[in-house]
């Protein structure tokens, strides 16, 4: 990196002028003020626009029936980088196995997205959400119900043939 | 109808009824102000400012007023207790009673008698205006003084020495609206705006110029808020103050601002007059009168209720400019150094309100003696005072009123060009410099 040295000539104060000065920055306040640019969004009302692989609060998604699609595999808690997923896996009298109890702590999940990855059935998801505050700290650990009712739209994986997801 | 003033109990009735209906409007105009402040600074910069608190944030100084009232207060270990408490007050009884002689609309007719609208039209008008606004300051340095902290003391030190600098171009850019109107009362003074037919800020133009300027540096506000300068003295002298003792101060330096433009309005721009002579009335040798006919005799005014009300909304017009100019002043100017605020009060504005005052007092000399008056004399003088507003702006801008801030004689600032010779250039084995 070449070093140059320059030397601003600053106008000598015989030549500067404070009045024309003032008047243009007073006007150009006044512009402003006027014609206002506001480019702060009203959150609330003004909703941010997700992106569609934007990865929030989890989703279970659930059959026809109600039941979760959840086969209690136990890969999500394995993959699990932030170890967030808790999972008692159960069998049922045909065969099929399901989540006994299943909860994610929504404090501990860094959401890098890897439990819907892994999931072999497309059950639990990471979704488009991120208003999820609450008043205590124990409600932030999402059980397998409160998981199923979420009514947010899931995160689209990323596609190898379409990676920029258009 | 009933021409003559009001008296007995009526009057006492009356009075209090002004009194509080203008202590609850300056109150509000005060917290609203603070509103504005916010809304406008935010707007210049591009932002929404406060706008949760009830429809475009209008309940917002309620809220605010509100949570200071409920705060805890802090209390310095080692500040002067008794002083401590009593430097908000101090600071804010004077801002808020110097609005009693100030006439805020033409008098009211009414069936027991005609109300002035002025709380207490005092004969030393003007005057109780300058000794109770130069109190403020002794709040200011008690408060920076008890707070038992450096930069608090500093913040106390710069306003005094500011407001001693100052109040003098104050006084003397008034003393040419005093010679005008051969009266202290601003009752008076409005009363001559309206026979000149001249609004003072044209006749005494560089007087308007001066006493504005003078009157940001009294109020404390940028670009002159030497006492609070955040990025020098934290807040100067209100840094230890919290809840309602700050909201004090911050109330104090508002209703100071609200008088100031008050005064502005009334001494330069005709307080509550509107163009015309429809509206005028002044109590002259005990009735309302409006003007003198040719021979002298007196016609009667003919006040209105509608007439009150279409005056004080000129007066809360003109009033509400000023405190705009102040906010816009505020958002727009960086602040002074402190020399160059001493500089600019004792080199500039003290010679310059002598000489205004002395080149005024000449032309009305000479106009009485040649026997020029009425709209003549204003205009007379107001052509003297353009001449002396356009030599002290050439002056005060140094030799320049429409030119650049750099001169085109000699080039503005270097715009760096790549460097001769290629890359590689290290300084000490010979850096280039560019011209």
């Amino acid at each position: 990196m070449a070093i140059t040295t320059r030397v601003v000539q600053r106008p000598e104060p015989g030549q500067t002028s404070y009045l024309r000065a003032t008047l243009k920055g007073m006007a150009l306040t006044l512009r402003h003020m006027l014609k206002s640019k506001t480019v702060t969004r009203q959150y609330p009302e003004e909703q941010t626009e997700l992106h569609p692989r934007w990865r929030g609060t989890h989703v279970m998604e659930v059959h026809a029936d109600g039941r979760p699609k959840c086969v209690a595999c136990g890969l999500c808690p394995t993959v699990c980088p932030a170890n967030c997923i808790r999972l008692v896996g159960g069998e049922d009298d045909k065969g099929n196995r399901y989540p006994i109890v299943y909860e994610i702590d929504e404090f501990r999940c860094i959401f890098c997205g890897m439990c819907q990855e892994v999931c072999p059935v497309e059950a639990i998801h990471v979704g488009r959400d991120f208003e999820n505050a609450e008043y205590t700290r124990d409600r932030f650990v999402y059980d397998l119900d409160r998981l199923m009712k979420q009514d947010h739209p899931s995160t689209l994986l990323w596609d190898p043939a379409d990676p920029a997801g258009e | 109808m009933d021409l003559s003033p009001i008296t007995g109990v009526p009057l006492l009735v009356a009075t209090s009824l002004k009194i509080a209906i203008m202590f609850g409007v300056v109150m509000l105009t005060v917290a609203y102000t603070t509103l504005a402040e916010r809304r406008v600074s935010a707007f210049i910069q591009d932002r929404h400012g406060p706008n949760r608190v009830g429809p475009f944030g209008l309940l917002q100084p309620i809220a605010d007023g509100l949570k200071n009232l409920v705060k805890e207060e802090a209390l310095p270990g080692a500040a002067s207790k008794s002083y401590f408490m009593l430097g908000p007050m101090l600071a804010m009884g004077p801002a808020l009673v110097t609005f009693a002689v100030v006439p805020f609309a033409a008098p009211l007719p009414t069936q027991w008698g005609v109300i002035d609208m002025i709380i207490a039209d005092v004969p030393i008008g003007i005057l109780y205006i300058l000794a109770l606004g130069s109190l403020g300051v002794y709040g200011i340095v008690i408060g920076g003084w008890a707070s038992n902290n450096k930069y608090a003391f500093l913040g106390a030190l710069r306003a005094s020495a500011q407001m001693v600098s100052y109040e003098v171009a104050l006084g003397l850019s008034l003393i040419v609206v005093l010679m005008m109107a051969g009266n202290v009362t601003l009752t008076g003074i409005v009363w001559q705006q309206q026979q000149l037919g001249f609004w003072f800020a044209f006749p005494l133009s560089l007087g308007f110029i001066l006493f504005v300027v003078s009157a940001f540096a009294e109020t404390n506000r940028l670009p002159f808020d030497m006492p609070e300068a955040e990025s020098e003295l934290i807040t100067g002298f209100h840094t230890e103050y919290s809840a309602m003792k700050f909201s004090m101060f911050f109330i104090a330096e508002y209703a100071h601002m609200l008088t100031a433009s008050a005064l502005m309005a009334t001494l330069f721009w005709g307080g509550w007059d509107l163009p015309g002579s429809w509206d005028d009335a002044y109590w002259y040798r005990g009735e309302l009168i409006r003007g003198f006919d040719e021979s002298g005799a007196t016609i009667a005014a003919a006040p209105a209720v509608w007439k009150t009300l279409l005056t004080f909304a000129a007066f809360a017009l003109k009033t509400a400019f000023f405190l705009f100019l102040y906010i816009w002043i505020r958002w727009t100017v960086p602040r002074f150094r402190y020399d160059q605020v001493m500089q600019l009060g004792w080199k500039i504005m003290l010679p310059t309100a002598l000489a205004y005052l002395m080149v005024v007092a000449g032309t009305i000399l000479v106009l009485d003696q040649v026997e020029v008056s009425g709209f003549s004399f204003g205009l007379t003088l107001t052509g003297v005072s353009v001449i002396c507003t356009v030599a002290f702006v050439f002056f005060l801008d140094r030799g320049r009123i429409i030119g650049g801030a750099a001169s085109p004689s000699k080039p503005g600032p270097v715009v760096l060009e790549p460097t001769p010779g290629g890359q590689g250039m290290i300084a000490g084995e010979g850096a280039t410099v560019g011209d």
